[in-house]
């Protein structure tokens, strides 16, 4: 009933192709985009923007990059906090050198310094593939951060290796720097990943897209109908790297406002993996909610005892919260392993049909 | 649809759309601190007992004189692991009760917290870690580093150095090692290290371990190869024992193996046994539980069952450390009070009880504390205050004090300190302010 399609009609092949055929999705989605650049800063406190919704907007836009290359191109990938880190350094050193050039010229440069270091990295994925692949991404991530703790240039020379997001602004709102209100780095978060996830559906629907899956899907075939695996797959890690660059450039100057090669370690690279896997491997939506699930969980386990008013020591209260978010982890992959975007898309399906199934 | 399935969508919802918080309101007529503690994860060793010294010192000045001058403290854990992301949400949950003061305990958390301080009105006191160059109170007046900073110890590491071998001028062509965490806090000493090497005409030599730092083989056959006259050691956590045993596994002179003040605790030697007998750390206090503020404490706290700690555990390097630290927040607190009354007060008003703070030997005697540390003054140019650094050794059950006190060489370290400041507070852009114009 809710999902009923009765009396849509497509009468033109605009029609047929949009993202979202059915008018009660087009109405939501837009309605929840706009609830989300409106409500969030208005309503929600400093603690909900800068530590819950920022962290979710920044892994979702690096689980969106992972996605594109591990979900739709097949191409495994351990090198993303690498990638981000690209991103992140290169952001810091391009608003040092210009520091008249607008925050978001800096970070779409910075995706695109990432993009290439990622096609660089994305050679070896010719001749190898799957497991073998991701050993050499994570040479990579490894080399990567090796690179911005050996080279004091990246760090400008700071004797601690820290990088610190300077003060800049955007239509005369600040953005990023301490004074920077929550509220404006959210929707400046809110913004690129609206925008970056509108191009990588519409990627994934056009011809790069279907050639990425069909490389994913069989590869010889595709090379046999005419898809150039070269070419396709080494775009494919650009892409997906430019968007880990800008996540990583974010991740410092909207969310954490310096940090070390620590916060690019290999386990950030995993984490988005997970994000991707949870989510749903080739979903656009499946990276929301794998890194929806990946961020937010920990953090309501962590407040969950306050809630309940529950007592416990500090240590335990962590060890909980570690097997719970293991177990649930677990419990999701077992009922739906094609991710939480396969749970939505079942749901929808049965909402169609709903209240008479056949 | 199947009941499995509608199960698994309803519990998807209710874990995605579950409200989040709800942190508890703060009751009037307490100052609140937040503790951001790590008691799990590879830094556990160090972690536990350094937050049980939070623990216990305030439960100590709550139940014994019902506060700071009536003024009960609050205080709440918050888990960080010792990760900077987790240590930053941890600090926006608790910011919600207002806090006057916070200790990250992490060099890394600190560096996340600096820029915040002044637009949240929160003072930091990393005590004797943290950025070295906040120790200039003009650039950063929310920023206290006392009693020492990193870069004070490694030139009072030098100077025992050259102690042991017979003056200043003998340092000439001898080896010296630095093993370093790799991460802000390792690094810190490095720069102090290569002046003096310069100065001094040492040899130096700077090996990074990285994250977490159970794996340090390939470094100690390096330090090996280079068979160092001294090894300095910039370690935290389950890197501090891994290096001690190796140390110890390569046949190295374990007298002149010397960590810095976080790589000498109980935790990083007993793991290693005797191959750990002399070796030595510096401090900036006393080890043991001999002193009267550990009799207040097991009489006030621990038979009233509030005790963080095993009994045996108070005590610990760690354990009394964080009971200075602790010692030295509730003064400051108290000189504000002297100032602006008895009252909770404000961030700003806990910042110039900071900068006045004026810990007299006659104080240290009141506090139960004579002899755990010197006497300390701050400044508000000066927010490394005066602390002196001394060398501990381990004798295969405790730690006992082997040196005077040292002077750092304030010369060398000072003029570093303010152009490193200038640097640091040109990327955030802020002014200098006058000292003199505000007494």
């Amino acid at each position: 009933m809710i999902y009923r399609a009765a009396g849509q009609f497509k009468t033109t092949y605009a029609a047929d192709q949009a993202i979202f055929p059915i008018a009660q999705d087009r109405v939501v989605v837009l309605l929840a985009v706009v609830a989300a650049f409106v409500v969030p800063p208005l309503l929600a406190d400093e603690y909900w923007l800068q530590a819950v919704l920022i962290p979710f907007l920044v892994y979702s836009l690096a689980a969106l990059g992972l996605n594109l290359l591990t979900g739709y191109a097949g191409q495994l990938s351990l090198g993303t906090g690498g990638f981000m880190a690209v991103g992140a350094y290169s952001a810091f050193k391009l608003t040092l050198a210009f520091p008249h050039v607008n925050i978001v010229a800096v970070f779409l440069a910075s995706g695109l310094i990432a993009a290439a270091v990622g096609l660089l990295f994305g050679i070896p994925s010719l001749r190898i593939k799957g497991f073998y692949l991701a050993v050499a991404t994570l040479a990579a991530q490894f080399f990567l951060i090796w690179l911005f703790n050996k080279v004091p240039w990246f760090v400008d020379y700071a004797p601690s290796g820290t990088i610190t997001a300077p003060p800049r602004s955007v239509l005369g709102v600040m953005v990023t720097g301490p004074e920077a209100t929550a509220g404006a780095r959210y929707v400046m978060a809110l913004a690129f990943v609206a925008v970056f996830a509108l191009v990588a559906k519409n990627l994934v629907r056009g011809r790069l897209g279907r050639s990425w899956m069909a490389i994913r899907d069989r590869d010889i075939a595709a090379e046999i109908i005419g898809i150039r695996p070269l070419r396709t797959k080494l775009l494919a890690f650009g892409i997906s790297s430019f968007y880990c660059g800008m996540a990583g450039a974010e991740l410092v100057f909207l969310y954490l406002g310096s940090a070390e090669t620590l916060a690019f370690d290999v386990s950030v690279s995993f984490l988005v993996l997970f994000m991707v896997i949870i989510g749903g491997l080739g979903s656009i939506l499946g990276s929301f909610l794998g890194a929806a699930f990946i961020v937010l969980v920990p953090i309501f386990l962590a407040n969950l005892p306050h809630l309940l008013g529950i007592d416990m020591s500090t240590a335990l209260q962590k060890q909980i919260e570690l097997m719970i978010f293991g177990g649930l982890i677990i419990f999701f992959l077992i009922v739906e392993p094609h991710g939480l975007a396969r749970l939505w898309q079942i749901t929808k399906e049965k909402l169609r049909l709903w209240p008479f199934p056949h | 649809m199947t009941r499995r399935t509608l199960s698994t969508v309803l519990l998807a919802a209710a874990v995605a759309l579950a409200p989040l918080t709800g942190p508890a309101l703060a009751q009037d007529k307490t100052i609140f601190i937040p503790l951001l503690v790590y008691r799990t994860g590879p830094y556990a060793p160090s972690g536990v007992p350094a937050a049980n010294g939070f623990n216990d010192y305030f439960n100590l000045v709550n139940e014994r004189d019902g506060g700071i001058n009536g003024v009960k403290i609050a205080f709440e854990e918050c888990e960080t692991q010792y990760d900077t992301k987790q240590g930053v949400e941890c600090y926006e949950r608790l910011k919600a009760r207002n806090p006057v003061l916070v200790n990250p305990f992490s060099t890394g958390i600190t560096y996340q917290l600096i820029p915040k301080a002044p637009v949240d009105k929160v003072v930091i006191h990393s005590a004797g870690y943290g950025m070295t160059a906040s120790a200039d109170g003009r650039w950063f007046p929310w920023v206290f580093n006392f009693p020492m900073t990193y870069w004070s110890q490694a030139s009072a590491f030098v100077k025992h150095v050259g102690q042991q071998e017979g003056g200043m001028d003998k340092l000439k062509g001898k080896k010296i090692v630095h093993v370093y965490h790799n991460s802000p806090y390792g690094r810190e000493a490095n720069p102090t290290l290569e002046t003096l090497a310069r100065q001094l005409g040492f040899e130096l030599t700077l090996l990074a371990v990285d994250h977490p730092g159970q794996e340090q083989k390939a470094t100690w056959l390096q330090v090996r190869r280079i068979r160092p006259d001294w090894i300095y050691i910039s370690g935290w956590g389950v890197m501090n024992q891994v290096a001690v045993k190796e140390a110890g596994a390569h046949g190295m002179k374990m007298d002149r193996v010397v960590g810095n003040w976080w790589t000498g605790t109980e935790a990083d030697v007993v793991p290693a046994g005797d191959a750990a007998r002399g070796y030595k750390s510096m401090t900036f206090h006393a080890p043991g539980a001999n002193f009267k503020v550990h009799q207040d404490i097991f009489k006030h706290v621990y038979a009233k069952g509030k005790g963080a700690a095993k009994k045996e555990a108070v005590g610990e390097v760690l354990y009394n450390r964080t009971i200075i630290n602790a010692m030295l927040n509730v003064e400051a607190i108290r000189t504000a009070m002297a100032k602006y009354g008895n009252k909770p007060l404000t961030g700003e008003q806990v910042r110039w009880g900071m900068e006045n703070l004026n810990l007299t030997e006659q104080r240290l005697e009141q506090l139960g504390m004579k002899g755990l540390l010197r006497p300390l003054r701050v400044t508000c140019e000066n927010h490394e205050g005066n602390g002196m650094a001394a060398v501990q050794q381990w004798d295969g059950k405790k730690w006992n004090i082997v040196s005077d006190w040292i002077e750092p060489m304030r010369d060398v370290v000072r003029p570093k300190l303010e152009a490193a400041a200038v640097e640091e507070s040109k990327k955030l852009n802020y002014t200098k302010r006058d000292c003199a114009k505000e007494k």
